[in-house]
C-alpha cells in the first residue's frame, strides 16, 4: 500500500517555479526524511501537499486517490497533517482551546487525552496562551494539534529548528512512538540524527528536484554523497 | 480633575454614548479584516441602512413595536446582507485588498443611492420609544434618557460579544482564524465558512446599532460615510481582528468626538486625526493589533 505517491508534481508562486517535477513515494506506515540545502523548496512541497501553495501540474496520491489541487481543509478530512516550518501555533488562543477546536470529530484514534498522555507538559500548561508557552512546548502543541485531525499521513517541516537537544530527543521517541501507531510520515529535518533515527529512507531534494534517494542505512553508509548533496560529513 | 469630569459630564456621557454605538459597529469590521483581509467599505451603508429601517416602521410617531420590529428587521437584512458580501468578496479572494475595498464601495455606493431613490434626501427623525423620549437628571443636569439606555445596550452588546469572541468555540475559531487562517484550514475548517458566519455577524451589528443610533443621529444619506470613517479609525487605532482593541479605540473615539466637540468645535477632526497619527506612529499594528501567530 502507498499512502502517499507525488508523480510530476510541479508549483511555486506568482511568479516563480520552485517545484519542477517532484516524484516520491511512501509507503502506508513508512517514513521518508526529507533533506536538502535551505531555499530548494522542502517548505514549498509540504505545503503543496496540504493544499495551501496550488500545483500548477501533477498528480499527489493518498491510498490512490488524486487530492492535488484540492482545497487545505478537503486535503486534511481526506487524513492529511501539518506541522508546519515555525510552528504557526494560534498564538492568542489557550492550549486547551487549540486542542478543543483541533479535535474535529471526523476521527477516533487520538483524542485530548491520549495526545496529552503522549506530551504530558502540555497537560501542565492547558490554561497557558499558546504564544506564552517555550519554543519546545509550542513544538509539541503544534504536533499536538495535526494529531487530534487524525492523520494517516503527517508531514512534519522541522520540528526540530531551533530546540534544546533534549527537546529533540523527546520528538524523536515520539516520532518513533507515532511510527509505531501505523501514521506515515514526510520528515523535512536540518538534524540528520533525528532524520536517521526516525526514517527507513531519505530523499534528498535540490533546486526542486529529488535528485537522491535510498534507504537509510545506504544514506549514513554513503558519505561522500552527502557531503556533496548537503555540505555536510 | 473630578470637578472638571463633573464640569463636563455631559460631553462624557455622549462620548460614551458614541463609544458604545462605535463598538457595535466596528467589531464585525474589524474581525471580518483581522480574519480575511477583506476591508468591506460597505459597512457604513449597513449602519445607514438599519436607520432607515427605523425611519420607515416608526414612521415618525414613537412606539415600542415599531421599535422593536426595526431591530429584528435590520438584524434580518444585517445577517442577510453579510453573507451577500461574503460570498461577492469570495471570488476576488486572491486578488488585492483594493480589489474586494472597491467591490464593497461599489455597494455602498448603489444602496446609497437606492435609499435616496426610495426616501428623498432629506433627512429622516427616528424617534425614541415612548418612556426612554423624555430627559433624565443626573447630578442636576439633563440628559436625553434615551442615550443612557443607549450606553446600557451598547454594554451589554460589548459584553455579550466580547463573551462569544473570548470564550466560545466560534470564538476560539474565529481568533485562531484571525491568529492564521490557513493553519484552520489545515485541521479541516473551510475557511470560507468561518468568514460568512462572522461577515453576516458584523452586518448584524451595523444594522442593529443603525436602528440603535437612529433615535441619536437620524436616518440620512451623507451618514454612511461619516460612520465609516469614524468606524475605520476605531479599527485602525484599536488593532485589525481584536475585539479588546475595538472596545478600546471605540471608547477612545467616542471621548475624543464629544469632547472635541465641546472643546474645540472647529477642531475637533483634526483631533480624531491626530489621534489616529499618533497611534500609527508609535504603535503601527494599533494598540492591541500584531499577528504573532505565523512568526517563527
Ligand atoms: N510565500 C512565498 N512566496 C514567494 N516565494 C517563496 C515563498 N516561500 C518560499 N518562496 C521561495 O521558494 C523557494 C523555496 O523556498 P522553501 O520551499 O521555503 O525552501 P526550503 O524549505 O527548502 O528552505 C525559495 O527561493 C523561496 O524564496
Ligand atoms: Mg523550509
Amino acid at each position: 500500500m502507498t499512502a502517499l505517491a507525488v508523480e510530476a508534481l510541479t508549483a511555486g508562486y506568482d511568479r516563480s517555479t520552485v517545484l519542477s517535477g517532484i516524484d516520491l513515494s511512501v509507503p502506508t506506515g513508512g517514513a521518508l526524511g526529507l533533506l536538502g540545502r535551505n531555499g530548494v523548496g522542502k517548505s514549498t512541497l509540504v505545503m503543496t501537499l496540504m493544499g495551501l501553495v496550488s500545483p500548477t501540474s501533477g498528480r499527489v496520491l493518498l491510498d490512490g486517490r488524486d487530492v492535488a489541487g484540492l482545497r487545505p481543509d478537503l486535503i486534511a478530512r481526506a487524513g492529511v497533517a501539518i506541522v508546519p516550518q515555525g510552528r504557526r501555533i494560534w498564538a492568542s488562543l489557550s492550549v486547551a482551546e487549540t486542542l478543543a477546536l483541533a479535535t474535529r470529530g471526523h476521527g477516533r484514534r487520538w483524542t485530548v487525552d491520549t495526545v496529552l498522555d503522549l506530551l504530558p507538559r502540555l497537560r501542565e500548561r492547558l490554561g497557558q496562551q499558546a504564544g506564552q508557552l517555550s519554543g519546545g512546548e509550542q513544538q509539541m502543541l503544534a504536533i499536538a494539534r495535526a494529531l487530534l485531525t487524525d492523520p494517516a499521513l503527517l508531514l512534519l517541516d522541522e520540528p526540530s529548528d531551533g530546540l534544546a537537544p533534549a527537546i529533540v530527543d523527546q520528538i524523536s521517541q515520539l516520532l518513533t512512538t507515532l511510527r509505531g501507531e501505523g501514521v506515515t510520515l514526510l520528515l523535512v529535518e536540518q538534524d540528520l540524527h533525528l532524520a536517521f533515527a526516525v526514517c527507513d529512507r531519505i530523499a534528498v531534494m535540490e533546486k526542486g528536484r529529488i535528485v537522491h534517494e535510498v534507504t537509510t542505512a545506504e544514506f549514513r553508509a554513503d558519505r561522500a554523497t552527502a557531503h556533496r548533496l548537503l555540505g555536510v560529513a | 480633575m473630578t470637578g472638571w469630569v463633573a464640569a463636563n459630564l455631559i460631553s462624557v456621557l455622549n462620548g460614551l454614548a458614541i463609544g458604545a454605538l462605535l463598538f457595535v459597529l466596528a467589531v464585525g469590521l474589524s474581525l471580518v479584516f483581522g480574519m480575511m483581509d477583506v476591508l468591506n467599505l460597505a459597512h457604513g451603508a449597513l449602519f445607514v441602512v438599519g436607520a432607515y429601517v427605523a425611519a420607515a416602521l416608526t414612521g415618525g410617531s414613537a412606539s415600542w413595536g415599531a421599535f422593536l420590529g426595526a431591530l429584528g428587521l435590520a438584524a434580518v437584512i444585517g445577517l442577510l446582507a453579510g453573507g451577500l458580501l461574503s460570498v461577492m468578496t469570495e471570488p476576488l479572494r486572491r486578488r488585492s485588498h483594493l480589489d474586494q475595498a472597491l467591490l464593497t464601495l461599489g455597494v455602498a455606493l448603489i444602496v446609497a443611492e437606492l435609499l435616496q431613490i426610495l426616501f428623498g434626501d432629506d433627512p429622516l427623525a427616528v424617534p425614541a420609544p415612548p418612556g426612554l423620549d423624555g430627559s433624565t437628571s443626573i447630578f442636576g443636569a439633563a440628559y436625553p434618557t434615551y442615550r443612557l439606555v443607549l450606553i446600557g445596550v451598547g454594554a451589554v452588546l460589548a459584553v455579550g460579544v466580547w463573551l462569544l469572541v473570548e470564550r466560545t468555540t466560534l470564538g476560539a475559531l474565529v481568533r485562531a482564524t484571525v491568529a492564521d487562517r490557513d493553519m484552520v484550514a489545515a485541521i479541516g475548517v473551510d475557511n470560507r465558512r468561518v468568514k460568512i458566519t462572522v461577515f453576516a455577524l458584523g452586518s448584524l451589528l451595523a444594522t442593529v446599532a443603525g436602528v440603535l443610533g437612529g433615535p441619536v443621529y437620524g436616518a440620512s444619506v451623507g451618514l454612511d460615510s461619516t460612520v465609516l470613517i469614524l468606524a475605520l479609525v476605531v479599527v485602525v487605532i484599536g488593532g485589525l481582528g481584536s475585539v479588546r482593541g475595538a472596545l478600546v479605540g471605540a471608547l477612545v473615539i467616542g471621548q475624543i468626538e464629544s469632547l472635541g466637540r465641546a472643546l474645540l468645535p472647529d477642531l475637533a477632526s483634526f483631533v480624531l486625526f491626530g489621534a489616529l497619527a499618533l497611534v500609527l506612529v508609535v504603535r503601527p499594528r494599533g494598540l492591541f493589533g500584531g499577528r504573532s501567530g505565523a512568526t517563527a
